[in-house]
């Protein structure tokens, strides 16, 4: 590995960057996670169907489930490493602390950021390993292919399941309002030209992602989306 | 007026330091921030104390040497002011203020209000300058420079390099005052020569000197006396990356 690569991705700067390049990637994988998901409007068998397009193509689900956990990760270990950074670089905090005027959202970047953590894992733990509902997760695994379009719809019907990922999308939204329009900043890209615009992208890209996340268990919660076998 | 101030109190780099409180009454609204404290540092004397250590220099707004952070925003309240040039009159009479030193771990304090800021002075000795033969000064307009890029680098140059950016931002970070310096040698034709370099040795003594990491806040622009931009910190970001992707030294 060359000397000046290694420089480079251990700056400040440097480490900046992957943030933004990483992010970028996680916001594409979250547009892609979001137009599948939708599928659940589209009734049981487009979203069964796109399940079983999945499963019948593992080079791909594999490829894209290897790629974006080493995103994943360089992004978390990448920014806890910053945090830290920024929390030792002043020892003695202010009596008085002020803020003129950085929004909420940019402020609570590391706290949302591990939310987002925490909720992935629990995520999986729930549709993809099947540990929070074992029940509803066994179910849909009995008939000839899955039913995924059973398993979210029975899954939101539970009042907790829903309100924690309603909650979930709700951290991700603060973290996506902030991250979305600094990564344009972190590539060197700043202009008075276009500044007024970056500073839209984060909290229009960020509000409607997670409106179209939150519609899904909102909907089955709410009953408008109906499971087949109740 | 009548005002009381808590200001940190701390008697050397290795004491521990306090806020204390002080009511100061006759406090005159047409003086500065730094005459009320001239003021109170005359009570104390008066009275045996001992008076505040604080930074100033030219009490004209150029210097870059006043350095309070006055109820939590460095410089105070007022919008591209440093704090010699804030007055009394913006404050109101019976107010509580509270007067801290810049905080970051890499400008200690050396007295009361005083802070080490030679941390900047090593960023800019690691790069921040043009490599020129000394002999007699060189004619002025020798090489032309458009109007828009001279005016453009006198933005980045506005920079008294006084910390506020640092002081304000959530992590301690230098990226405004390095961006500054950066781009406004970057930008001249006399500076160019050596950008690249530049932008890499600048950048290394910042991190080496253990300042934070920028998160995109803005609070330093928010906060500083010249009104540097942060789109001097994005230039500094592609500096940084043309120089590391395309520069031939490793």
């Amino acid at each position: 590995m060359n000397l000046w690569l290694f420089r480079m991705l251990r700056s400040s700067v440097g480490r900046k960057v992957l943030m933004a390049i990483t992010g970028l990637l996680l916001i594409g994988f979250l547009v892609s996670h979001l137009s599948g998901n939708l599928l659940v409007f589209a009734g049981r068998d487009a979203m069964n169907d796109y399940a079983q397009f999945l499963k019948e193509h593992p080079g791909l689900i594999w490829g894209a489930r290897i790629g974006l956990l080493a995103i994943f990760l360089v992004h978390v270990i990448t920014g806890l490493t910053l945090a830290a950074e920024n929390k030792a670089a002043r020892p003695i905090p202010y009596q008085k602390e002020a803020c003129i005027q950085a929004s909420l959202p940019s402020r609570t970047m590391a706290r949302t950021g591990l939310l987002v953590f925490v909720f992935v894992v629990y995520h999986l733990l729930h549709f993809t390993f099947g540990v929070v509902q074992a029940s509803k997760h066994a179910k849909h695994l009995e008939g000839l292919r899955y039913d995924v379009y059973d398993m979210v719809v029975l899954s939101f019907h539970n009042p907790i399941i829903a309100l924690s990922y309603i909650v979930a999308i709700l951290v991700l939204w603060m973290h996506l309002w902030h991250g979305a329009s600094s990564f344009f900043q972190s590539l060197g890209w700043n202009h008075p030209k276009y500044r007024p615009v970056f500073e839209k992208v984060g909290p229009v890209l960020s509000t409607i992602l997670c409106l179209g996340f939150l519609s899904i268990p909102l909907s089955a919660w709410l009953g408008i989306l109906k499971a087949g076998g109740m | 007026m009548r005002i009381t101030v808590h200001v940190w109190r701390q008697a050397g780099p290795q004491e521990p330091g306090k806020m204390v409180a002080y009511d100061l009454d006759n406090v005159n609204e047409h003086m500065s921030f730094l005459e009320m404290l001239d003021f109170l540092n005359e009570s104390l004397i008066a009275k045996g104390e001992e008076p505040i250590a604080f930074d100033s220099d030219c009490r004209e707004g150029i210097c870059g040497m006043c350095s309070l952070v006055i109820d939590g925003i460095p410089h105070g309240p007022e919008k591209e002011t440093t704090v010699c040039q804030l007055h009394m009159r913006h404050f109101h009479d019976g107010q509580e203020i509270f007067i801290e030193p810049w905080r970051a771990k890499s400008f200690p304090v050396l007295k009361d209000l005083i802070i080490d800021r030679s941390s900047l002075d090593r960023i800019q000795q690691a790069g921040g300058f043009i490599s020129v033969n000394t002999g007699s000064a060189p004619d002025a307009n020798n090489i032309p420079i458009g109007k828009e890029q001279a005016d453009r680098a006198m933005d980045a140059a506005a920079c008294i390099g006084c910390g506020a950016c640092v002081a304000a931002c959530k992590n301690a970070s230098a990226m405004l005052f390095v961006g500054a310096k950066v781009s406004h040698l970057a930008l001249l034709p006399q500076g160019q020569v050596e950008k690249k370099r530049r932008a890499i040795a600048m950048v290394e003594a910042m991190d080496a000197e253990g300042f934070g990491n920028c998160t995109n806040q803005y609070e330093c622009e928010a906060a500083c006396p010249k009104g540097i931009s942060v789109e001097f910190i994005a230039k500094m970001n592609r500096e940084y990356l043309g120089a590391q992707l395309s520069g031939r030294s490793s």
